[in-house]
């Protein structure tokens, strides 16, 4: 896993935040991510990030858990083991259609989930990084990827003038590594310098 | 530009509503002539059938979008507030279809129009035990008492919401009390609005208007499918509207957030109607009862069935997927296309459920008939709903600026 380094920003207001990440992003620097305490609406759309396609991936369990109950039911009920429901023909799609309804739902609604977990790197024993541990409380937490044309005092006295109200240079743990919470502290071997 | 507060119909808008109406009254008249005039009671039917189906699914239809401003207002919702005055402009069109869809009712109750309405021929029903039954419920009096009453809420109960609205103009509410007291109020009046709409609409209403066309069979969900399948086509009339209306420069405050927000309607309540219309019909075909299936026996496999196919399709498959994703929902080509379709969808949806009773001949047989002059009674409704909403918008300015929840609107995200 990479480690890189950072300029990390704090800010204490949400209406701070907005303009700042407007104004970051119209200076050129690269924000690696923006950890708030609660959803922002239109957050994602001022940060220039691409739409989600989970969506898409729902869409695609959807219609897997569709086929899989009607050929499953189909394949059971007219080749396998025919049955006989009040003289009703074998393949009796009508009385199908709730069990294929739920099993899209179902398909879907699991799918979703484990691919939402997929994509946040949520999972038991996975372990990330924090910029800040009161970003889940109180505190906005911007932080800008320095690459090689960063100049740092340059960017931390920017970050200062458009309101956060504290700026540090951090090395972070990007990527995310198995260990537990109650056990495993240490986050990584050494500290690398910052990776190109 | 600047902001253009007050609607100015243009004149080819009104040129179009009027050769609308022109053309239903062309196709009434070519009715009239080809059967409504003959001394057949069959004949006749299909006259009175094709006014009844138009008349009632319109008014159905406009009435919705009151339904949608009373849902909104007791649900304290703020979004639908920067487009409000189109969908009130739409309701203000519910007296008009109202006089004409009570004097169709009562015509077809009282006028001898026995092929339609079965049980309103008291010689027949002496002799039918299951009509004698339902006698309590269904007699020319209490039909034609609950009918007017009805309509006469609805026209009333509606103009008080309207009215209510419209106080607020030239009168700001400078403090936060009065606009408490304000919104109170609206929600006071907004609930007893759905209480009258659940009590017709949503439960016994269309029992009476259209489901005892088919006096003997019963669907206890066929007032909630009516409903589902009238407030579809009522969200889509008001996406027309508002659509109509951006692009002709009004209503600047309305953004493709709301129309987001019209466009989810649209496609949850299609598969709202889909839901109900489905689980009437899998229920009937799971018991197999001969009583119950003699609805569907013309419908899904009779000569209805052709009908009934394409409602699946443009009612439910093509909202499904073409109103799925988010970019649809946000353009204009697409929500005014599908809310064409809705609109067909459902009036079709109504076709069926009136025609094949009275198309029914001695022999048992069913028919389609002609279709081209159905369209055209419709066409017909059409041109009186766009010239009446037309003239119901120039009445106020189509922004609701004092409203407390303006402010939600115009900040609205999705």
């Amino acid at each position: 896993m990479a480690v890189k380094k950072f300029v990390v920003g704090n800010f204490d207001d949400e209406a701070v935040l907005f303009p700042a990440v407007k104004k970051v992003r119209r200076a050129g620097y690269k924000i690696h991510d923006v950890f708030t305490p609660f959803p922002i609406h239109g957050l994602d759309h001022a940060m220039g990030l691409r739409d989600t396609s989970l969506h898409t991936a729902g869409f695609i369990y959807g219609i897997t858990g569709t086929t899989t109950a009607v050929s499953f039911i189909t394949w059971a009920l007219t080749i396998d083991w025919q049955l006989n429901f009040g003289g009703k023909p074998f393949f009796s799609l009508p009385a199908w259609i709730p069990i294929t309804f739920e099993l899209t739902v179902l398909f879907a609604a699991v799918g979703m989930v484990l691919t939402f977990c997929y994509l946040c790197q949520l999972a038991p024993f996975v372990k990330k990084d924090h910029f800040n541990p009161r970003s889940t409380d109180d505190t906005f937490v911007m932080a800008l990827e320095c690459t090689e044309k960063t100049n740092e005092a340059e960017a931390i006295s920017f970050l200062q003038s458009i309101g956060a109200k504290e700026v540090k240079v951090d090395y972070k743990e990007t990527g995310w590594w198995l260990g537990r919470y109650d056990k495993d502290t240490k986050r990584f071997e050494k500290k690398a310098e910052a990776v190109h | 530009m600047s902001i253009r507060e007050n609607f100015v119909v243009p004149k080819r808008y009104n040129t179009i509503a009027i050769s609308l109406m022109v053309v239903g009254i062309l196709a009434i008249v070519g009715l009239y002539v080809t059967s409504g005039s003959k001394e057949s009671e069959h004949e006749q039917a299909r006259f009175w059938a094709s006014l009844l189906q138009n008349s009632v699914y319109f008014l159905l239809v406009v009435n919705a979008s009151m339904f949608f401003i009373c849902a909104t207002t007791l649900a304290w919702g703020g979004w639908q507030m920067a487009f409000r005055r189109a969908t009130e402009a739409i309701s203000a069109v519910v007296p008009v279809l109202g006089v004409i869809c009570a004097a169709i009712l009562l015509a077809v109750v009282f006028g001898g129009q026995h092929a339609i309405y079965h049980w309103s021929d008291a010689h027949h029903v002496e002799g039918d035990p299951t009509l004698l039954h339902k006698k309590g419920f269904l007699n020319p009096v209490f039909f034609s008492v609950v009918t007017v009453l009805t309509i006469l809420l609805w026209s009333v109960l509606g103009w008080k919401m309207r009215q209510l609205s419209r106080s607020l103009d030239n009168n700001p509410l400078p403090t936060v009390e009065e606009r408490k007291k304000y919104i109170w109020k609206n929600t006071v009046w907004a609930a007893v609005y759905i209480v009258v709409f659940s009590l017709t609409v949503m439960s016994s209403l269309p029992w009476l208007w259209l489901m005892s066309i088919d006096a003997h069979w019963y669907s206890t969900m066929y007032s909630w499918y009516t409903f589902a399948s009238t407030f579809v086509a009522g969200v889509a009339l008001i996406a027309l509207f508002v659509v109509f209306l951006k692009n002709n420069g009004y209503l600047e405050y309305t953004t493709n957030e709301h129309l987001h927000d019209i466009g989810k309607f649209m496609f949850a309540f299609s598969v709202f109607w889909t839901y109900l219309w489905f689980s009437q019909f899998m229920l009937i075909w799971y018991a197999n009862m001969p009583e119950e299936t003699v609805y569907f026996k013309p419908r899904a496999e009779g000569a209805y069935s052709g009908i009934f196919w394409l409602m699946f399709l443009i009612n439910f498959l093509a909202p499904l997927l073409l109103l799925m994703t988010r970019g649809a929902k946000r353009n204009y080509g697409t929500i005014t296309f599908m809310a064409l379709l809705i609109i067909f969808g459902h009036w079709l949806d109504f076709y069926q459920m009136v025609f094949p009773s009275p198309m029914t001949d001695e022999k048992g047989v069913t028919h389609v008939p002609m279709i081209l002059y159905d369209f055209g009674v419709a066409l017909g409704f059409v041109g009186l709903i766009m010239f009446s909403v037309g003239r119901a918008l120039t009445k106020a300015p189509l922004l609701a600026k004092n409203h407390p929840f303006i402010k939600e609107s115009l900040i609205h995200h999705t």
